[in-house]
């Protein structure tokens, strides 16, 4: 047998789709859409290829936090049915070689961001991969079942990473875009800990040990939260509205979505843990989706605004 | 054995020198992408080190 071989059975080696993986596509499709809001509701007129390029850093920021969070996160994933077929928890990426990619893409997104766009977006978008790693991984997700809430600000980071890019400053609008994302995060992740569990019933975090609120303080308060932080979530995303990143078109769409979120909220509270192992959470799975849908129809409609403004139709 | 071209190994290898490969033809076009957009709007360019920098000079706006 050769060398090659045997090195290959103890250390599987991993394709460019495994170094792909650690940057969690999916979350930083969502961080690429948000900052690019950010920065194309921000009133500056950038040159288009400075705006691009803070997209490209942004974006890769965000998977640089993606392939920390994996190095350091490996051990729950392993344990957790929702991420145990990632790379590191598969054996095709060793812990350290992602945490050096992750380190690497940090420092080339935060230094070329820095040079691409201004300093104080370079800073806060090294802030924000402090803050996920450090602050909600290392920090939060494994000591409070606050985790989410908190931790939610890491994420809610990349709109404002976008405008300050553009403008080099802060604003009412950004503050608010950020509200957006920190307040809809805890309805949406705990949606999720609702229905992750294994086929015997078991909670998917609280077999990792991760304190999240489902398994702190149950299923019945969590249903609870679910629903009071929707409830709080409804004025910031009509506030939005009313400022200069809002208008009619706006406001149509956050009312009817936001309606129809309290409404899946309402319905999640109301119900009982017999009621929703008998029809496999099916409510609890569509508000969850309707989460996603939330999200990208909020920022959807920033946008459109924006893009309308110039022909006078966009705005208030 | 002798080790054929179309190993498994070979292949994943490739794939990630092609990956690193695009990734950084991307980089060095986004580089001249922004260096061009910076030189048409006549944003201030100078070097950092061990050189003369304008901006620093009391004549600078």
């Amino acid at each position: 047998m050769s060398d090659i071989r045997a090195e290959e059975q103890a250390t599987p080696e991993a394709g460019l789709s495994d170094f792909v993986a650690l940057l969690k596509p999916r979350v930083m499709s969502l961080v690429v859409f948000t900052a690019l809001v950010g920065v194309v509701v921000a009133p500056s007129g950038v040159h288009p290829m400075v705006a691009f390029a803070a997209l490209v850093f942004i974006a890769l920021g965000a998977g640089a936090s993606g392939a920390l969070n994996m190095w350091w996160d490996s051990d729950i994933d392993t344990v957790m049915k929702r991420t145990q077929r990632r790379p590191v928890p598969q054996g095709r990426v060793a812990p350290g070689e992602a945490l050096g990619f992750g380190l690497a893409l940090s420092g080339l997104s935060v230094v070329m961001l820095g040079l691409a766009a201004n300093w104080a977006a370079a800073a806060l978008l090294a802030f924000t991969i402090f803050f996920y790693i450090v602050i909600y991984s290392m920090w939060l997700k494994r000591t409070t079942p606050q985790n989410i809430v908190i931790g939610g600000a890491a994420g809610a980071f990349p709109p404002v990473v976008g405008w300050v890019a553009v403008t080099g400053g802060l604003a009412l609008e950004p503050v608010l875009m950020f509200a957006l994302i920190f307040m809809w995060t805890p309805p949406h992740f705990w949606a999720l800990a609702l229905f992750m569990r294994d086929a015997q019933g078991r909670d998917d975090y609280g077999k990792a040990g991760v304190p999240m609120l489902t398994v702190t303080h149950g299923r019945r308060v969590t249903r609870a939260h679910i629903l009071a932080y929707t409830l709080a979530l409804v004025p910031v995303a009509l506030g939005a509205g009313l400022t200069g990143i809002g208008g009619p078109l706006y406001m149509a769409v956050a009312v009817v979505v936001n309606a129809l979120f309290v409404l899946g909220a309402v319905r999640i509270w109301r119900r009982d843990e017999e009621t929703a192992i008998a029809d496999r959470f099916a409510a609890e799975k569509r508000f969850f989706r309707l989460s996603l849908l939330y999200l990208f129809v909020h920022f959807g409609a920033f946008l459109a605004e924006a893009m309308l403004a110039p022909f006078g139709l966009g705005g208030w | 054995m002798a080790l054929g071209r179309d190993h498994e190994l070979h292949r994943r290898r490739g794939g990630r020198n092609a990956g690193v490969a695009l990734a950084l033809g991307a980089l060095i076009l986004v580089v001249f992408g922004l260096t061009v957009a910076k030189v048409e709007r006549g944003e201030p360019i100078e070097a950092y080190d061990h050189t003369f920098r304008p901006s620093l000079t009391e004549y600078a706006e």
